[in-house]
């Protein structure tokens, strides 16, 4: 069975693709601007701005755009924060076992428990001024990285006693030369998997996050949109190009996750298979 | 005498670590806030320091500086200030040794914007709006998406086909977008439920049936926002234990035994029910703090207004108050679920034998 024949990854990664070029080549044929007032609040949408205006009477489709540029950059660098840290220490604490991994666990544990979102409250709010894009998704990846560690962690500490581990440590090959030659490999479909999930979760938590009014003060994000139609009454003025469009966005982005996670798990576990 | 009785020593140790892990949880809550530019203590200082504030507006603040033990007292319990006037701080560590006992004593400080009112006054008020709303709804989402995964699991077919897309779609959506949804919809376009709130304006929270059929009316979105996508994303998890459970050998021959196919099925969800019954215990943990976005866009009077409140007015001992209670009911719920699932599990059983 091959991924590129699966009805449900082709979805998936055309989904995800196609938000990906709305990112990048839309702004290269559309003038985006966030700072004007192109029109009175919560202009209903028309030829000239296809999605309204906003409370302030900004053109709704660079505030999507611009958002959804945002957002897919925090969900990516949340995602790889978390993946390497995740993937390092689970790695590491699988493969050298000891007293090296019972603290790894203990610490991933730990924090496995103490709720993530709390822990974003605390630090976000103690952050008032300060809070950039970048802090925010490291913010993110830092707290979320935990569960990774530990799925990781149990895939590598069951390779460690396969026979080709032994054969490699017998011809001399290092830790590090183990673990990258011989069990990296092993997990990468598996680590593929945790950074798409990762991701996903990123680009949630920030929208949670920004929901809150925790968000990033100097750009516009998916959350940060919803944030501002929540405050400013885009409900009862029945805006909903105000909220609408960027709710579909944050849900095909994530769902376009889901669905490339579930097929690759399908391939990959043929237990799964019918 | 520990050697002699596993059971004990087992539910010991996890409680020892459980105990860890709520002392780093403390301190993270008592020093995340303060790293920052814009901590509490810094501002409440400032505003002391600047002398520009009334006279009742000094008094407030001297009793901050004093009930948060930020300053050393002298003998007679009056702030201890310098040569120029200003307070005396009080060194960190000492700080963080008065909030440890504080909390043990299951005070939370009083909070900056409804002073004098006690931090956790506000979070009594607070709590039973948010259980009456969470508990029903992670019950009932648990249930039904927990039937409806094992049948699409079973079944396969068309049934899988449109149910298991649809699941992840609803499970994609944020809840609190999805709240946002339906109170446009429902709350302001077809104005068929009340938009926000808990209950009807005009009314007070007392024991009566006008109040109580307003509450429930008010119950109808919240509880549907929240419902819907626990449901989808239980019924994703049960379907593939589900299916995960059909392919063990133990099905496979219990099928080739020619064993009723119900009693195999009976079997099969038996073992498909212990992950999820850990999901539910912990769910119910998380309980507290799971609902504060849908709670903020309802305007629901539980503990997410409270928390959004605080957060919006610079209310650190309400965050910390809030923050410091939901954490105490997540490790409670875990805890629960390991020593619940040291009886039951027969491999964590084996395990504390082995040893």
């Amino acid at each position: 069975m091959n991924l590129l024949k699966t009805p449900s990854f082709l979805i998936g990664m055309g989904l995800f693709l196609s938000t990906i070029c709305i990112a990048l080549l839309f702004p290269l044929f559309y003038n985006l601007d966030i700072t004007t007032r192109a029109g009175v609040p919560y202009m209903a949408p028309s030829a000239g701005h296809w999605l309204g205006t906003d409370h302030l009477g900004v053109d709704m489709v660079s505030l999507l755009v611009s958002g959804l540029r945002s957002s897919l950059y925090v969900g990516f660098l949340a995602g790889i924060i978390a993946t390497l840290l995740g993937t390092l220490l689970g790695v590491y604490a699988g493969f050298k076992g000891g007293w090296i991994d019972d603290i790894i666990t203990l610490i991933t544990n730990l924090f496995l428990v103490i709720p993530t979102f709390v822990v974003l409250i605390l630090i976000s709010s103690s952050l008032k001024e300060g809070r950039s894009l970048a802090l925010i998704a490291f913010i993110i990846g830092a707290t979320t990285w935990t569960w990774s560690a530990r799925a990781v962690r149990a895939q590598a500490s069951s390779l460690k006693s396969r026979d080709h581990i032994a054969l490699a440590r017998v011809n001399g090959f290092g830790t590090f030369g183990i673990v990258t030659m011989h069990i990296l490999p092993y997990l990468l479909s598996y680590v593929f998997m945790v950074f798409i999930l990762q991701t996903a979760t990123g680009i949630l938590s920030e929208a949670c996050i920004s929901m809150i009014g925790l968000g990033p003060y100097d750009s516009v994000s998916l959350g940060t949109i919803l944030n501002e139609a929540m405050r400013n009454e885009a409900l009862t003025d029945g805006a909903w190009w105000a909220f609408i469009p960027a709710t579909i966005l944050i849900t095909v982005i994530v769902f376009a996750f889901y669905v490339i996670n579930t097929s690759m798990e399908g391939v990959f576990n043929p237990r799964l298979r019918k | 005498m520990l050697k002699r009785h596993p059971t004990l020593h087992y539910i010991l140790t996890r409680a020892g670590w459980y105990f860890l892990t709520f002392l780093v949880a403390v301190t993270i809550n008592f020093f995340l806030p303060r790293m920052g530019p814009s901590n509490p203590i810094d501002i409440i200082m400032a505003k002391v320091g600047s002398g520009l504030d009334t006279k009742a507006a000094k008094e407030k603040e001297e009793a901050y500086l004093k009930e948060f033990g930020l300053v050393e007292l002298d003998n007679g319990g009056a702030i201890l200030r310098d040569e120029s006037g200003n307070p005396v701080r009080t060194p960190g560590w000492k700080q963080f040794r008065n909030y440890i006992l504080m909390s043990l004593q299951g005070d939370l400080g009083t909070s900056f914007l409804n002073y004098p009112k006690k931090v956790t006054e506000i979070i009594k008020q607070a709590v039973p709006w948010t259980l009456a709303l969470q508990f029903p709804t992670i019950m009932l989402g648990w249930i039904i998406g927990n039937i409806l995964g094992a049948l699409a699991a079973y079944r396969r077919g068309v049934f899988d086909r449109l149910f298991f897309p649809m699941a992840l779609l609803l499970s994609a959506i944020p809840f609190f977008a999805f709240g946002m949804l339906l109170v446009y919809q429902f709350g302001i376009e077809w104005r068929v439920f009340p938009a926000i709130g808990g209950y009807a304006g005009n009314l007070i929270p007392s024991l009566n049936w006008s109040f109580i059929g307003s509450a429930l009316y008010h119950y109808i979105l919240p509880f549907l926002s929240i419902f819907l996508i626990l449901a989808g994303g239980q019924a994703i998890g049960m379907r593939s234990m589900c299916i995960y459970e059909l392919g063990t050998d133990y099905v496979k021959y219990a099928k080739w035994l020619g064993i009723n196919e119900n009693r195999v099925l009976f079997y099969m969800f038996r073992n498909a029910m212990l992950p999820q019954l850990t999901g539910l215990a912990l769910s119910l943990g998380g309980m507290i703090g799971g609902a504060l976005i849908t709670e903020m866009i309802f305007s629901y009077p539980g503990l997410g207004m409270a928390v959004l409140t605080a957060i919006q007015g610079n209310d650190y001992p309400l965050i910390q108050g809030c923050t410091l209670l939901i954490t105490v009911s997540v490790l409670l719920a875990n805890f629960t679920v390991d020593i619940l699932i040291g009886f039951f599990d027969p491999r964590v059983k084996a395990g504390q034998k082995g040893k």
